[in-house]
């Protein structure tokens, strides 16, 4: 029983079996070693398991690894360039847009995905963007400004 | 429970027709995850129809657009021709959950959810939207306002899914809007909404429109009375009065902490009104 499963994660391919029934969140934690992304809701609530998956933003709680053959998956273990992190990454902690950072992962991946739609986005675009994603410390406003120094440093 | 990846929509369609057990479609996921999730269903059988060409394609053709069942909603917005065609459509599915799962959901799994407070429904029922229905006796259509018949529950038989939705060309001088309130700005789940969708005469008089609500009834609701109410005018007052009065009348909405029965009456007809003047502007009246 179980589905084998080619896909690329980061760039790199992975192969994997999994049960029919087994979403991807718990493919990427308990099989592949990527615990990045985080179980919250369960349900797509919440946003804390974000990752990009053929370049569009989904919950990966609500995706079946079965679905995975030949897709390509981006997590935030692939956000860094190394030992550098990414700006978006380096504007959180200098804004303080994380305290408990459960939610950390799946904001900067929901900030990514919309920064490639839309690199210069408003206040407004940006709330919009990530409201699929739910902080329960900060209080947002510390992560729309991290987004938005992000992404003017990433326009330049 | 097992899982299949079928190539075409014939294959799709003849393993649901022969599954004894449990059989559920995957498009994109948002509701039958959950559904799983939390127990409310187990599957069986799960046919994913995302490996299915035809089903994940835009296509524009002579009579208007062919809507594939596994195009998820992100990519209505990214069709321009679409968007220029139908813009209530559009934004209606635009709305539906967060971005996350806006890269996921369907309008077609919108409807088939039949849900009374989907996003997409009230816009394509005003746009005189119909699915194409694959099945073991064949194909046939069905009015997207034929489909839900209740909460959750589909006019659509065993052994069949929905393979697109069509909607028609854009008439001449045509316009349509979606509008909804959600105590969340951001994001939520409609507590009323409203679709129109009207066509005006060279002088900018009404000659066709359709009006629908959502989560005022058991089902998204095509109102008649409210159509006629504009049907012949300019969308002056008097008929923006009688419009809402059309459909604050026609709704039967539940009472819940979201919502109450006045509440909801009452934003119909608030909604209808401006979701009214956004189409008529969108269709050229002045």
């Amino acid at each position: 029983m179980g589905v084998h499963v080619h896909a690329t994660v980061n760039g790199d391919n992975v192969e994997f079996t999994c049960p029919e029934d087994e979403v991807l969140l718990d493919v990427l934690r308990n099989r592949l070693g990527l615990t990045g992304a985080k179980e919250g809701c369960g349900t797509g609530d919440c946003g804390a398991c974000s990752v990009i998956l053929d370049g569009r933003l989904v919950c990966s709680c609500l995706v079946l690894g079965a679905e995975m053959n030949g897709k390509k998956v981006e997590t935030i273990e692939g956000m860094a360039d190394g030992g550098t992190l990414h700006p978006l990454q380096q504007n959180f902690i200098d804004h303080a847009a994380l305290q408990c950072g459960i939610c950390t992962p799946g904001f900067l991946i929901a900030a990514q995905a919309l920064l490639r739609k839309n690199p210069d986005p408003s206040e407004e675009e940006i709330r919009f963007g990530l409201a699929g994603n739910l902080c329960r410390c900060t209080g947002y406003d510390k992560i729309v400004r991290a987004v938005q120094a992000a992404a003017k440093e990433m326009r330049s | 429970m097992r899982f299949v990846q079928p190539k075409s929509a014939k294959e799709a369609a003849l393993l649901l027709a022969k599954e004894k057990g449990k059989s559920f479609i995957l498009a994109g996921g948002t509701d039958l995850l959950v559904k799983m999730k939390s127990g409310v269903v187990e599957p069986d059988l799960i046919v994913d129809i995302k490996l299915v060409d035809a089903m994940k394609q835009i296509k524009k053709t002579a009579s208007g657009f062919v809507i594939g069942a596994a195009v998820p909603c992100a990519a209505l917005s990214e069709n321009k021709a679409l968007v220029m065609a139908w813009p209530g459509v559009v934004e209606a599915a635009s709305v539906i959950g967060s971005k996350q799962v806006q890269g996921r959901c369907t309008m077609v799994g919108n409807l088939c959810n039949a849900s009374p407070a989907a996003d997409s429904v009230p816009a394509l029922m005003t746009a005189s939207a119909k699915v194409i229905i694959l099945g073991p006796k064949g194909s046939r259509k069905l009015a997207v306002e034929d489909v839900p018949t209740g909460v959750g529950r589909t006019n659509l038989k065993k052994g069949e899914l929905i393979t697109a939705i069509e909607l028609p060309k854009k008439a001449v001088r045509s316009g349509d809007a979606y509008l909804r309130f959600i105590p969340r700005s951001e994001m939520d789940i409609a507590v009323v909404s409203c679709a129109v969708n009207l066509s005006l005469d060279a002088k900018g008089v009404i000659t066709k429109a359709r009006v629908a609500l959502g989560a005022v009834a058991i089902t998204a609701i095509l109102v008649k009375d409210a159509a006629k109410a504009i049907i012949g005018t300019k969308l002056d007052d008097a008929a923006k009065a009688k419009l809402a009065a059309a459909c604050s009348a026609a709704c039967k909405p539940i009472d819940d902490k979201r919502g109450t029965v006045e509440f909801r009456t009452q934003v119909a007809g608030v909604l209808a009104r401006r979701a009214a003047e956004t189409a008529y502007t969108r269709a050229g009246g002045k």
